[in-house]
């Protein structure tokens, strides 16, 4: 029954220049099939903890393991397109949706991955967008639809750990929802035994997207609780 | 070569031209006359100290005198290129003072070696220090142009980096783009003036050759050699700043150190 951790933080900490701590030592591991929501409030450092996981930050102690190895050097860029940050500002480049969609295939530690249209024309489709919707310009596109273009880009490299910075923080109900579903769907439907991680303020998003909750208070991360989907 | 050698009364003609400046400056109120008697004492002064140590360096003659002096013109071009950046990294100093001296001393050394095969001696101060100081002033300016232009680019781009990053692009691949346009900007300017060197003005060597009587087709040949050694010194220095400080604001784990870049401390403080 215990299948081995995606994801291993071992004692893994931060401190500024100056020495404050950021993050206390902490332990995580993520295992496949795991939706885990952190909540706690802004400053407390769950985007530290999410950037860690990343790896996009030096630790000051610790390290992380995936699938068991230390990951360091020439593996993180790969390591990087399995286990992909979104910021909760998502960043798109100048030109339209598909050059965004493409770029990441142009990458070294993406090659042998291609560029599917019809896989994001079908996407797309189920939130509602159509085809044209590829040709718009990134300067044409609300903060909303930004997002569901940042988390398609992350989604096409097939990932298998999605890290979610409050992506729906600055997006209105409707938008939240499609973000929500495009998350959910591709957790069922992903080939890989996938997992996710989802920074959230909002304790009813917590309650519909994961599973196992933690809570981050001054840097320090407390112990999971359940939280089952739906209640 | 011959050439009329002024006396202090003839160069005394030329300082009496300040009063035009002076003149203007009271007729419209423009307030400058101090900083006019500042400039002009500057003028003097500096000039005159300089021509002492030179002239006491071209008569001693020795190796060690000219690196010397080579040495401190060297240290104060890297600290104006370090000064004139608005956005500094630790280890800025020593990357971009040892990227002066790298492409200064480097095509200096192959101008007087290969180029000037046949001077006296290689230390020959008449060569050596006029063709240091103009590789100095034109790669202090490609480094300082392409340094700012890439800490610039790095700082205010910091979130399309890190997106790079996070979907798996190498250090390489998420700075290439603010690396080459700060090289471009960097080496724009040599290549701009040898596009128009002669056609619009004589450049400052060719300019002192021909006063000094040297030849017009002679003095060229001196030129032409000039601005190519003076391109690639610049390319050197001015690839050279930006790699070494590529290596400072990214780790070998591919990670982005932002927090590296901090603004210039207003002056005054410590």
């Amino acid at each position: 029954m215990s299948a081995a951790a995606i994801i291993g933080l071992h004692h893994v900490s931060r401190q500024t220049d100056q020495g404050t701590l950021l993050l206390s030592p902490t332990d995580l591991e993520i295992f496949p099939a795991d939706r885990i929501a952190i909540v706690g409030e802004s400053g407390s450092g769950k985007t530290l903890l999410l950037r860690c996981l990343a790896e996009l930050d030096p630790v000051q102690s610790g390290e992380l393991r995936f699938h068991g190895q230390p990951v360091h050097g020439q593996q993180v860029p790969p390591y990087r397109t399995n286990v992909v940050y979104l910021p909760q500002r998502p960043v798109l480049f100048e030109g339209t949706v598909e050059s965004n969609l493409q770029l990441p295939f142009q990458l070294k530690a993406n090659a042998g991955k291609t560029y599917h249209r019809q896989t994001v024309v079908n996407w797309l489709s189920s939130l509602g967008r159509d085809e044209d919707f590829l040709t718009k310009s990134h300067e044409n596109l609300s903060g909303g639809e930004m997002q569901i273009v940042a988390l398609l880009r992350a989604i096409q490299i097939d990932p298998q750990v999605l890290l979610l910075d409050e992506p729906t923080a600055a997006l209105d109900e409707g938008l939240t929802a499609s973000v929500e579903q495009l998350v959910d769907s591709w957790f069922k439907t992903s080939q890989r035994e996938v997992a996710l991680v989802w920074i959230t303020n909002s304790m009813e998003q917590a309650k519909r997207v994961c599973d196992t909750l933690y809570r981050v208070e001054a840097g320090r991360l407390g112990p999971p609780q359940a939280n089952p989907r739906g209640e | 070569m011959d050439y009329l050698q002024l006396s202090y009364v003839q160069v005394g003609w030329a300082t009496l031209l300040i009063l035009v400046n002076a003149g203007i400056s009271v007729w419209l109120r423009l307030g400058m006359e101090r900083s006019l008697l500042i400039a002009s004492f500057r003028t003097i002064v500096q000039l005159l100290l300089i021509g002492l140590i030179l002239q006491w360096v071209f008569q001693i003659d020795q190796w060690y005198v000219v690196i010397g002096i080579l040495g401190i013109m060297t240290l104060i071009a890297g600290i104006t290129a370090v000064q004139r950046n608005q956005r500094r990294y630790p280890g800025i100093w020593l990357d971009t003072i040892l990227s002066v001296w790298v492409s200064s001393w480097a095509i200096t050394a192959f101008a007087l070696l290969v180029v000037l095969n046949g001077i006296d001696h290689w230390y020959q101060p008449q060569y050596a220090i006029p063709l240091l100081g103009m590789m100095l002033g034109n790669t202090l300016n490609g480094i300082s142009v392409g340094l700012s232009t890439f800490t610039e680019t790095a700082y205010k781009r910091h979130d399309e980096i890190e997106t790079m990053l996070t979907l798996g692009a190498t250090r390489w691949e998420a700075i290439a783009g603010p690396i080459r346009h700060a090289l471009q900007t960097g080496m724009t300017p040599i290549i701009n003036s040898m596009m128009i060197v002669g056609l619009v003005s004589l450049p400052g060597m060719m300019t002192g050759q021909l006063l000094a009587g040297v030849e017009p087709a002679e003095a060229v040949k001196y030129q032409i050699a000039i601005m190519f050694l003076v391109a690639s010194a610049t390319a050197i220095g001015t690839a050279g700043s930006v790699l070494l400080s590529f290596r400072r604001l990214f780790t070998p784990d591919h990670q982005f150190l932002r927090s590296q870049l901090q603004a210039k401390k207003p002056a005054g403080k410590a």
